[in-house]
């Protein structure tokens, strides 16, 4: 087993699909000469070349329409949005063209193509680089949304992605690329829609994915110490969605938190509480909850950052406020 | 006038069926605005009368390996093509036997055999897809072009923008063809356009440019060859401006009253149908010969109509269908 960042994980899951199959290019900005915003790429260039690592200049619409029109004839794209509030400007392409084409063809061009790159809010970057967008994209039919949040699973579900035949939206934490964990020296694969049970505990189901569970698990450690038993389920894709994982936890504890970095009005967690009611009911000794960032644009101001984002701490109040 | 009148038996036969592809989408537009009238097809309708010329030339310049990327005025396209016009028809019917089996309708046609990559809705969405598609001929080393047709609104948009220059800077083989029919819906091009001339634009993305009028079938044909093989030479992307006109309103709902009757005649006496017959007869057919052409076109489209009528409506078990593509 090799300890590796989460950035590395992802840099070995694209440039071992890229080693074997010569269908696959990756594109963006910055991702060649420069390496990657994130580093990401790193490496890459000098592996593959100009021709499959390819800059360039800015204008997300426009490369996204690239990556999907050449998605139609057999490429298999890897476009990478330098952080995903830079996707609102290629919306039209994801939604319209990438999420619909096979659809309005009447089957006839599967949509081979994963968009992927940094998202999530925080480290002070103002109200238009610190959003989490994974509830919009889930939005779309069409679309799959993947938000791995260790590097294991940054690996095995990217890989997974890339040989995907449809349209995935594959959103990278940014502040989870320097994060590390242990990855399985031999090649492997974690379907899309497969979540996992990342701590086992009888007394609360805490749901989440990406960055959050690290506020999860950072809840469930404080509650222990007081008694308190929580069972985290990382989902690791919103769509497909692994709902049967999220019911059969809550059948044992009876009681739902969601986690997420995202906004809280129709935002993804609310689908979530809405499954749960509607498909666990019975079991339910409290209605489900949800933690999420406050419902404003991001602030700079250290403070007021911290204010707005989820944390372990309000994890921690909501789930003592529904076991009292 | 008629100034290119034709001057052997092989030039004769060209411009016969370049006529014949002509009525054909011009009948074929004439049964789905009855179809449309009467409740047949729902949706929006924009029909392509009066442009048919375009199509028709640039489409003609294509050989089959080449790809095709149009608008959601697609009809005439898909036709120029070759496509059958009994599945495009049931497709507006919205019948499972329709080139996108119902799901698509009007704006929406896709053929992936003949490489007609799609109607598309959104107004410029779809250039940057043609980009893509030339980036993926040029990854693969094969010398197919792709063309991309969209209106003179679709010029303003940031796609324009996008994907001409992206075309421009990895010199891929596409070419842009703007039928500039002088309205976006009911907006003016001199309310639209900051410069008049789309084809100038190209200047801005040092790429080769052309302007024509586009009345003249052959002479359409005859330019786009030339962008053609450019850019299956590798020397890149072509932007065309073709000058023409719809005869109808932009869409079946649009009465068009923000133009002159007198401007209408004015292009109706410009028709590329009309234009084309005219120098036929003067090439030595006789009109019976093209009467005759003309029946057997309307029967093919009443064919057409009977089976889009009578083909029946998707299956139910449709609707959860194609929204993910089947595994690997």
């Amino acid at each position: 087993m090799a300890i590796l960042t989460y950035r590395e994980a992802l840099n070995r899951a694209m440039t071992e699909e890229m080693e074997k199959d010569p269908s696959i290019y990756l594109m963006g900005e910055e991702v060649g000469h420069y390496q990657g915003a994130y580093k990401v790429s790193q490496g890459m260039l000098d592996k593959f070349g100009e021709e499959r690592v390819i800059d360039t200049p800015i204008s997300e619409n426009g490369f996204a329409g690239i990556g999907v029109g050449s998605a139609m004839v057999g490429l298999r794209p890897i476009i990478e949005f330098m952080t995903w509030n830079f996707s609102l400007v290629a919306i039209d392409q994801i939604i319209n063209s990438a999420a619909k084409m096979n659809y309005m063809s009447g089957g006839q061009f599967p949509m081979p193509i994963v968009f992927r790159g940094a998202g999530g809010a925080g480290g002070r970057l103002g109200a238009q680089h610190s959003q989490a967008f994974e509830s919009w994209y889930a939005h779309c039919p069409g679309l799959k949304v993947v938000c791995p949040a260790t590097p294991k699973d940054a690996y095995g579900l990217l890989k997974s992605s890339i040989r995907d035949n449809n349209p995935t939206i594959f959103i990278e934490s940014e502040v989870l690329y320097g994060s590390k964990g242990e990855v399985p020296e031999q090649e492997y694969t974690i379907p899309l829609g497969l979540g996992e049970i990342k701590r086992k505990g009888t007394d609360i189901t805490l749901v989440t994915w990406s960055r959050a569970l690290g506020f999860a698990e950072e809840a469930a450690a404080i509650l222990e110490k007081e008694g308190i038993s929580v069972e985290i389920v990382d989902l690791r894709s919103l769509r497909p969605l692994d709902e049967n994982l999220i019911y059969e936890s809550v059948k044992k504890t009876n009681r739902a938190v969601v986690v997420e970095e995202g906004w809280p009005v129709a935002g993804f967690g609310a689908q979530i509480a809405y499954l749960i009611q509607k498909n666990a009911f019975a079991y339910l000794d409290h209605p489900v909850e949800r933690v999420t960032q406050m419902d404003v644009p991001m602030s700079y101001a250290a403070n007021l950052e911290r204010m707005s984002l989820p944390n372990a701490t309000r994890v921690a109040d909501t789930i003592r406020e529904m076991l009292q | 006038m008629v100034s290119s009148i034709p001057k052997d038996s092989q030039s004769v036969s060209e411009l016969k069926e370049f006529y014949r592809q002509m009525v054909l989408i011009r009948k074929f537009e004439e049964a789905a605005a009855k179809a449309y009238s009467v409740g047949k097809i729902g949706g929006f309708l924009h029909l392509y009368i009066g442009q048919e010329a375009v199509g028709v030339g640039s489409i003609a310049a294509l050989t089959p390996k080449d790809y095709i990327v149009s608008t959601y005025r697609d009809h005439g396209h898909a036709l120029a093509r070759g496509l059958n016009p009994k599945p495009l028809m049931a497709e507006l019917f919205g019948k499972g036997t329709g080139i996108s089996k119902g799901n698509g309708g009007s704006m929406h046609f896709f053929d992936r055999n003949a490489h007609f990559m799609g109607g598309h809705g959104i107004v410029g969405g779809h250039i940057s897809l043609a980009a893509g598609i030339a980036f993926a001929s040029k990854f693969k080393k094969e010398d197919s072009v792709t063309i991309c047709f969209f209106g003179e609104g679709a010029a303003n948009i940031g796609s324009f923008h996008e994907g001409l220059n992206l075309a421009a800077i990895w010199k891929l083989p596409v070419v842009f063809i703007c039928e500039n029919n002088h309205y976006a819906m009911g907006t003016p091009e001199y309310r639209a356009l900051a410069v008049k001339d789309v084809s100038v634009r190209a200047y801005a993305y040092d790429m080769a440019r052309d302007h024509i009028e586009g009345d003249e079938v052959r002479k359409v044909r005859d330019h786009v060859q030339v962008a053609v093989e450019r850019a299956r030479r590798g020397e890149g992307p072509t932007l065309i401006e073709v000058s023409t006109y719809r005869f109808r309103g932009h869409s079946m709902s649009d009465p068009a009253k923000y133009r002159t009757k007198e401007e209408l005649e004015a292009y109706k006496k410009k028709d590329p149908l009309m234009r084309a017959r005219q120098e036929l007869e003067l090439g030595g057919i006789k009109t019976e010969e093209l009467d005759k052409m003309d029946l057997e076109i309307q029967n093919q489209i009443d064919e057409a109509y009977q089976f889009a009528e009578t083909s029946p409506e998707p299956p139910l078990s449709q609707l959860h269908k194609y929204v993910y593509a089947e595994d690997k």
